[in-house]
Formats: C-alpha cells, structure tokens, sequence
C-alpha cells in the first residue's frame, strides 16, 4: 500500500521502508524548537530529568517572540533563562531581541527548517513548516526536553485528509480565506489526529506566504500536521536560504487518504471567523453591522511581507477610522527592515497606525493590544476563543490582512474591494 | 491506581487559553498558575475542586496553544482524571508526558452529569457513576503509552530505558 507524504517522510526519520496510519514510531528529529513560554518548562524538565547536554546544538531553535521585549519582570525572567540555557548549550539558532522574529515567520526566512525535515515544536503552530514540504507539529515542554537531550521523538504515524485545490484565488483573497473556509467547512476538530495533505494544480497560484498561513492554521483544524508538495515556488524560494540540503518527498500514486476535499480556489471568498471558534465562518460581505474598536495586522498567520504589502496597499494615502485602534506587527526584523525600505511604515503611520517590533504579543493575549470588556477586534491572527486577546467579554473576529486593513478604514467588518 | 471524586462538567473544545489564560504564562510555577485554572469560564472551580474529583467534558478537549501548562495546572489543583469524548491530539500528549490520566469515553462523558460521584479504575478503564450506579469501560492505552505512564512519564520513561 502506499504512503502520503507524511508518512513518507516519517518512514525515513524512522529509519523504515514503510510505515501505516496508526502505526507509533520513533522518528530522529531535524529541528527541535522552543519559544520564551515554552523553553522555561522544557529547560525545567531537562534539568530535573539530569540530562548532561544537547543531542546537537546546530539542530535546536530557541526564540523570544512571545513576551519579547520583555513586558514585565516575570516574563524578563523567563527569557534570562532561556538565554542561559543557549548559552551552556551552545544553541547556534538562539533568537534574542535585535535577531528574533514571530518564530514561524523566522525560521523558514532563515533557512533553519527546510523540505523533507521531521520538526517538533514547543508551540502549537509549528506546523506551519508543512509549507516546505516538511514533516513539523506541535507538541509540549516535556517532548521539546526529550527532543533537545535524544534528537529522537515518538509520533503515532497519522492518517491524512487529500484537499485537491483547483483554480485560482480572486484578488481579494489570500491564504487566510482558504483555511478559515477549510476550518468552517470541517469543524475545530475535523482533521483531528490526522495530516492535511494539499495538493493539485491550484497549488501553483497559491504564494509561498499563502502556503505557510494554511499549513499554519492546520492546527484550528486539530491536525497533526499540515502539508504541501515541494515544485518550483518551494525550490525558488529555499535557494540560497536553507542552511541544509532539501529532500523533496512526493505521496504515492496509491496513498490512502481517509478523506477527500476538491476546492476550488476561485469559489473563495473574503472569510471571517466569528466569535469564540475558528470554525464560525462567515463570508465578510455578510457581517456589514459589525462595529470593532481595533485592528490587529500581524501574527504567525499574518505578520509575513505579503500581509505587510497587502495593508499597504489598503491603507496608503487612507486615514483609519475614528475610534479605531490599528496595530500592525512585522513577523520578523528582516521584515520590519523591508517596511522601513520600501516606506510602508511611514505609510501605516500616517494613516494612524501604530507599528509594534515583532511580538506574539496581542494575538494570545499577552500584551501589545489588549481588549477591554465588551470590545471588539477583527485580527489577522488564529484563535478567536473566549478571553484569547483580553478581557473574557471581549470578542476576536479572525480574517485575512486584507479585509482586517479594509475594516481599520470603515471601522465596521468589511469586505475588501481590492 | 484508581480516583473517586465529584465531577465538574464542561463542554466541547474546552480550549487551553481558558484552561490556563495566557496573560499568567509570565511564569512556570505550576502551583502559582493552578490558581487561575479554568477561571475564564468557571470561576467556582478553583474553590470547589477536592483532590480525586474528576472532569468530565465533550469533544476536543484542550483544543488550541501547545501550552503545557494546561494539562499541569489540571494535576495540581488536584484534579484525578479528565473523562472527555475526545482530546486535542498536543493536550492528549502533554497529559500522558506529564502524568495526568485522562480517558477517552464518549458514552460515559454524555451520561455523568456535574456533581456526580464517579470512580475510574485505571487498570481496567472502568468507569462507574456512583450517584446513578451506571458504569462504562474507556478504550485503553496502547501498550507503548501504557509503559510510558508506568515509568513516570516521557522523561523518566527515557532515563529508564
């Protein structure tokens, strides 16, 4: 019988011809990750367990990205650990302030992780390197420890659900749109357990930017992982970035997939998921009475150069509706540093903005944006539950950068005419 | 090994930002954090949880962030078991890691009712509603993951092996 392309990729980790859906492996890991939440735990868990030092310190990723610059003396104390940790160990892909970006828009701008990689992640949207053709999920602290001392993790091999995308997005439409109808159209746990393997000829309309936020949000599906092929866009944009060789997997002719998903990328429209689930779809255009008090452009999903340029685009020579409150966040300093180059800063400003260094900040609550009783968000980031960005009466609409900068402009959810 | 204990009921995909919110993550300390437990949608837990009293929940348990301290701040506010119809696959995981027992049952997490007294024989899987004298038998653990609970964990699992 043959294989998806997760199982392929997870056979060869394990050192197997073939693995089968169900079947628990141990797998050598090519990247290990943690972030300033997670690593305190994992960096607890290490020292507790007496592991002496790291399987490879070129193989582990330590970034300070979710209460960085620090936002308070605890959160200071959770990176000075972290950084004395890479420090003992050596970590060479140890991010600090200055270096760091939103994780998972830097590791794959950096060339860290890169197609055919098994990753493990101490955070939940690891799986946004499925985008490279990569094995990556999340897991916990104590799987991030015993990753950083072995190098090996346990995986039970999933089933995949095949979505066999057609056609090309409409202008309006990005990647966030095609993963908020996915999530809308098979529920927060519709892919529970199993891989989300895309594929098909729409795949070649579809950016590097636009692949990176599905795999991204795979997870609001309770996917194990998100997946897609390598072809040109992939091998144009690892050139000359990743630091080791690509190993481009392809699934099997006869690979089994539990379930299969055609969607046709022209069919979509601009989707916003309501309060307090991912899968609350809803098309934009229908949501016109929906006042918000602030804007949020950034996140893992969203903090990419095309959502930066896609509120460029939206917001330049605009002012930001009274009232509203707009933050727009960078994913990484590279990022950050194109905005300054190419004026979109100055651009996001005028128009009443306000611009943050890369932070996962407001997205989870943390800082940088945080909601008061009974306010309102539309945000271009991935979680939408109660309490997620502030106060427990607060609400998060989720949507793409475009129509998130075409609400700042009106001040209500908007649907973008771009 | 087994628990006894009253039942707080909840509903499908309890996320784990309401599980631990993450506006407390600014540190690690389990105990610190277990104050704050499940207080975005039942503020009485923390004051009413006893050690062995069990959660009962729907589909898509600790749906959401990797957060490890979600399924700790459940063990150490005393907490003996989670029953739920399903888990999110990061939070199934991180319980078996740290130690928390948790039991997939849907029939059992539709019929126990909040309040009620309920008992869990982990050996068995069997769980028995005492208030209405109901009992049902949860699916096992595979016996890779029996033998990780059984040695403590991941990490001692690893030590030992």
């Amino acid at each position: 019988m043959g294989m998806t392309m997760t199982q392929k990729i997870l056979a060869a980790h394990a050192g197997l011809d073939s693995v089968v859906a169900g079947q628990l492996i141990n797998a050598k890991l090519d990247i290990v990750l943690g972030n300033d939440i997670t690593t305190p735990v994992a960096v607890n868990e290490f020292k507790k367990a007496g592991f002496d030092g790291v399987f490879d310190k070129d193989r582990i990723a330590i970034v300070l990205d979710h209460f960085v610059p620090n936002k308070d003396i605890k959160a200071a104390e959770q990176s000075k650990q972290c950084r004395e940790f890479a420090c003992a160990h050596c970590v060479s892909h140890f991010y600090d302030v200055g270096k760091m970006g939103i994780e998972h828009a830097l590791l794959p701008e950096q060339g860290v992780v890169t197609a055919g990689d098994c990753i493990i992640g101490a955070d939940s949207h690891t799986c946004t390197y499925g985008a490279l053709g990569a094995f990556s999920t999340g897991v916990g602290s104590t799987d991030m420890a015993a990753g950083m001392a072995t190098g090996m993790a346990w995986f039970k091999v999933p089933a995949a659900i095949k979505f066999e995308l057609s056609g090309k997005l409409p202008a309006n439409c990005s990647g966030k749109d095609v993963i908020l109808t996915i999530i809308g159209m098979i529920g927060v746990d519709g892919a529970l357990y199993r891989s989300m393997e895309f594929c098909g000829e729409g795949v070649a309309n579809l950016s590097m930017d636009d692949r990176l936020c599905i795999c991204n949000m795979a997870i609001e599906a309770g996917a194990k992982n998100g997946i897609f092929p390598v072809d040109d866009i992939t091998r144009a944009y690892m050139a000359g970035r990743c630091e080791r060789t690509p190993v481009e997997y392809t699934a099997d002719d006869d690979a089994e997939y539990e379930q299969i998903i055609k969607i046709d990328l022209s069919t979509i429209v601009p989707t916003v998921a309501c309060p307090h689930l991912p899968e609350n779809t809803h098309p934009a255009a229908e949501l016109t009475d929906i006042k918000v008090d602030q804007v949020v452009i950034g996140s893992c999903t969203n903090g990419r150069m095309e959502d930066m340029e896609t509120a460029y685009r939206i917001l330049n020579g605009k002012k930001i509706a009274d009232g509203i409150r707009c933050i727009i966040i960078p994913g990484t300093m590279q990022i950050y540093r194109d905005c300054v180059e190419k004026g979109y800063i100055t651009s996001f400003i005028d128009a009443g903005a306000v611009v943050s260094t890369p932070t996962c900040g407001p997205c989870l609550g943390g800082y940088m944006g945080i909601l008061a009783a009974g306010e309102r968000c539309i945000a271009t980031t991935n979680r939408n539950f109660v309490g997620r960005m502030g106060h427990v009466e607060s609400e998060v609409y989720l949507a793409s950068p475009a129509t998130a900068a075409a609400s700042a402009l009106t001040g209500y959810i908007t649907n973008p005419e771009v | 090994m087994n628990t006894q204990g009253h039942v707080f009921k909840y509903p499908d995909n309890v996320d784990t930002d309401v599980i631990i919110p993450a506006r407390y993550l600014n540190t690690a300390n389990a105990k610190e954090l277990a104050l704050h437990c499940m207080e975005d949608i039942d503020t009485e837990f923390v004051k009413k949880v006893q050690p062995g009293d069990i959660m009962v929940a729907g589909w898509n348990f600790g749906c959401g962030s990797s957060r490890e301290h979600a399924p700790l701040v459940i063990k150490t506010c005393g907490t003996g078991c989670v029953i739920a119809k399903s888990f999110a696959r990061i939070f199934y995981r991180n319980a078996i890691n740290i130690g928390l027992p948790i039991l997939e049952c849907p029939e059992a997490a539709d019929a126990i009712e909040a309040g009620d007294e309920v008992s869990v024989d982990f050996d068995t899987g069997v769980i028995t509603d005492i208030t209405t004298g109901k009992t049902w038998r949860a699916q096992p653990f595979p016996p890779f993951i029996q033998n990780i609970i059984a040695k403590g964990g991941l990490l001692a699992s690893l030590k030992q092996d």
